[in-house]
């Protein structure tokens, strides 16, 4: 289960890294989005791998750690807005800019207009 | 009862911010006052906190009365009281700057948005807890993305996804920094970090490290540290001058993030980091200084020129933060509560030039804006103090730093001096294009524009650094106090009664 969590991280973050150095606005969300998910099965196992572990003391054998539980409840509440920011300006980037590129060039800038 | 005012520099602004949006929506004037009187409050407040970490030392406030560490403490002490008051002084000016000028007509919810970063860096300043730190960090971001593309505009957005996706970027190096730290240590709260860290078994120093490396990058993306200062220049540049203004303190947030840290949680005493980050900080710091001061020289627009100038002070901040010993830690001290002040009315006064001027540009002269006259002794004084010359407090800064760094003065002090001829040099040169280059062309005068309270503010953040540079003698003894509990942290380490479930 280890090696299987552990490359999940790895593929996921990855993936992220890779989506986030393109030089389009929607991939580089959709990078933030599975670097995020990465990130928040990483925080969850902080608290180690259980199986069959209730995060309540006397439940089971063994108790999960609830914190971790906790702290991805909050990074993917938090990871989910700020994509939604992201999301919702890209749009109105999109929008006024006619385009999705993300870097900020006034020549390219200008000549996207003329054509 | 002190204690409860702990958690007002949070509750407050976030009170305030609610009601602008729920009660006062699309009322601008009803905004306009609650903003004002809610950060004028925000000041009484983080006045009597200050006196009451001057008087009583570190004071812990337990959230939901949860025994530290099992709950999120906000502990104030003679830093973060600092920085809060110092956070609170800026909002007042920025407010009344961005009433005065009409910024905060240019778009919705300029004010609730701002209570809601008030929020956010209060918390960030005065938390016990990394995690609650982490949370902190996403309000005083996600206000700050709001602020950032406020009025709107096709470049303002498009800087904004810039600097949101950079911001998302760093928001999850920092979890993974604290899901290593939660990993290793399975605590979180500040204080009882550092009481655990020196005790953990040699296999994990690893582990710590990389921790350690990553939670600096996270403040270092903050406080535009070399290699990650690039976002800074695009996004405060294309932001309201007024926003910028107030960023200025968030750049410090980084600053005080590495201050707590590094001589709370990874002190070099600490076996595991030892001088690992001081060692990392120094040069990047250097490099952050020339790399802003060359940034001033060629610099397009004068929005860009304040953001490099901004750069070049968090590069000598973080040089003399990096040596974490509490001479050059309260030299540090100094020099943040200047270069807060400076950056900040540095944007001011560029954006009073820009909204006058017919184009941005620095490398062309346009016809004489209004008010020249009053404008170019701003940003004279704006300059003098940026670039550290006297009589402003930047040369006192800049002073007890050369002081402090007697030992290393070949490496340190040709770097810090050279950079401020390089300030002084950009300065000039932006000055000469704005207000006497103009003088030459034949233009019909402009109609003068009054916005008292904006010129009222920035007369106010000037009068703020006029004292800082008055009263230096008091106040540097006071930080003087201040860096040496920071680098004997039992009493804040006490203050959260850990393992004292009472």
């Amino acid at each position: 289960m280890e090696f299987l969590v552990a490359s999940v991280i790895g593929v996921l973050t990855a993936v992220g890294v890779y989506l986030l150095l393109r030089l389009r606005t929607f991939p580089v969300i959709l990078g933030l989005t599975f670097l995020s998910y990465g990130v928040n099965i990483f925080l969850f196992t902080a608290g180690r791998l259980t199986s069959n572990a209730a995060p309540i003391i006397g439940r089971s054998e063994v108790y999960a750690d609830p914190l971790p539980q906790a702290l991805v409840l909050t990074a993917i509440v938090i990871s989910f807005g700020m994509t939604a920011v992201i999301m919702m300006m890209a749009i109105g980037g999109y929008l006024e800019a006619g385009h999705d590129r993300v870097n900020i060039d006034d020549a390219a800038d200008a000549e996207e207009n003329k054509a | 009862m002190m204690s409860h005012w702990i958690i007002a520099p949070v509750v407050l602004p976030a009170l305030v911010a609610a009601l602008m949006v729920i009660i006062m929506r699309g009322d601008l004037l009803l905004q306009r006052v609650a903003g004002v009187a809610g950060v004028v409050a925000l000041n009484g407040i983080a006045a009597a906190l200050l006196w009451a970490a001057t008087t009583h030392g570190p004071e812990v406030y337990f959230l939901g009365d949860w025994p530290a560490p099992f709950g999120i403490v906000l502990v104030l002490d003679q830093l973060s009281a600092l920085m809060v008051a110092v956070l609170a002084a800026l909002s007042l000016a920025v407010v009344l700057y961005a009433i005065g000028s009409g910024w905060d007509a240019k778009g919705a919810h300029f004010h609730p948005l701002l209570q809601f970063l008030l929020m956010g860096i209060g918390g960030a300043f005065l938390t016990g807890d990394a995690f609650n730190l982490f949370v902190f960090f996403e309000v005083l971001l996600i206000a700050s993305y709001g602020l950032m593309v406020h009025g709107g505009g096709d470049r303002r957005t498009r800087a904004g996804i810039q600097y949101v996706a950079f911001n998302l970027v760093g928001s999850s190096l920092f979890l993974f920094a604290l899901a290593l730290i939660y990993g290793v240590t399975g605590t979180l709260n500040m204080a009882d970090l550092a009481e655990k860290l020196p005790t953990l078994p040699e296999g994990d120093s690893a582990l710590i490290r990389v921790a350690a490396v990553m939670l600096f990058m996270v403040f270092a993306i903050k406080g535009a540290l070399v290699p990650l200062q690039f976002w800074l220049p695009g996004s405060y540049a294309n932001a309201p001058g007024v926003v910028a203004a107030m960023f200025a303190v968030m750049t410090k947030v980084g600053a005080y993030g590495v201050l707590r840290f590094g001589t709370l949680v990874f002190p070099t005493s600490l076996a595991a980091t030892g001088d690992l980050l001081s060692s990392l900080i120094l040069p990047a710091g250097l490099v952050t200084l020339v790399v802003g001061a060359v940034g001033v020289m060629g610099a397009s627009t004068l929005p860009r020129l304040a953001a490099f100038a901004g750069i070049a002070s968090m590069g000598t901040a973080f040089v003399v933060i990096s040596a974490f010993t509490p001479a050059t830690t309260a030299a540090a001290l100094y020099y943040i509560l200047h270069s807060i002040l400076a950056t900040a009315t540095l944007f001011l006064v560029a954006d009073l030039v820009t909204r006058r001027r017919a184009h941005a540009r620095l490398d062309a002269a346009a016809p004489p804006i209004a008010q020249s006259g009053l404008i170019s002794a701003l940003f004279l004084a704006a300059a003098v103090a940026m670039a550290g010359l006297p009589p402003l407090s930047g040369f006192i800064g800049k002073l007890l730093i050369l002081d402090a760094f007697r030992g290393q003065a070949a490496l340190i002090w040709p770097v810090i001096l050279g950079s401020s001829f390089l300030l002084i040099l950009g300065f000039a040169r932006a000055g000469s294009t704005l207000f006497w280059k103009a003088v030459a062309l034949d233009a019909e005068p402009q109609e003068p524009r009054p916005e008292g309270l904006a010129f009222t503010a920035t007369f106010g953040l000037l009068a703020g650094l006029a004292l800082l540079t008055v009263f230096a003698g008091p106040i540097t003894a006071w930080l003087g106090d201040a860096a040496q509990s920071l680098h004997a942290p039992e009493g804040y380490i006490a203050a959260n009664r850990l393992g004292q479930g009472d």
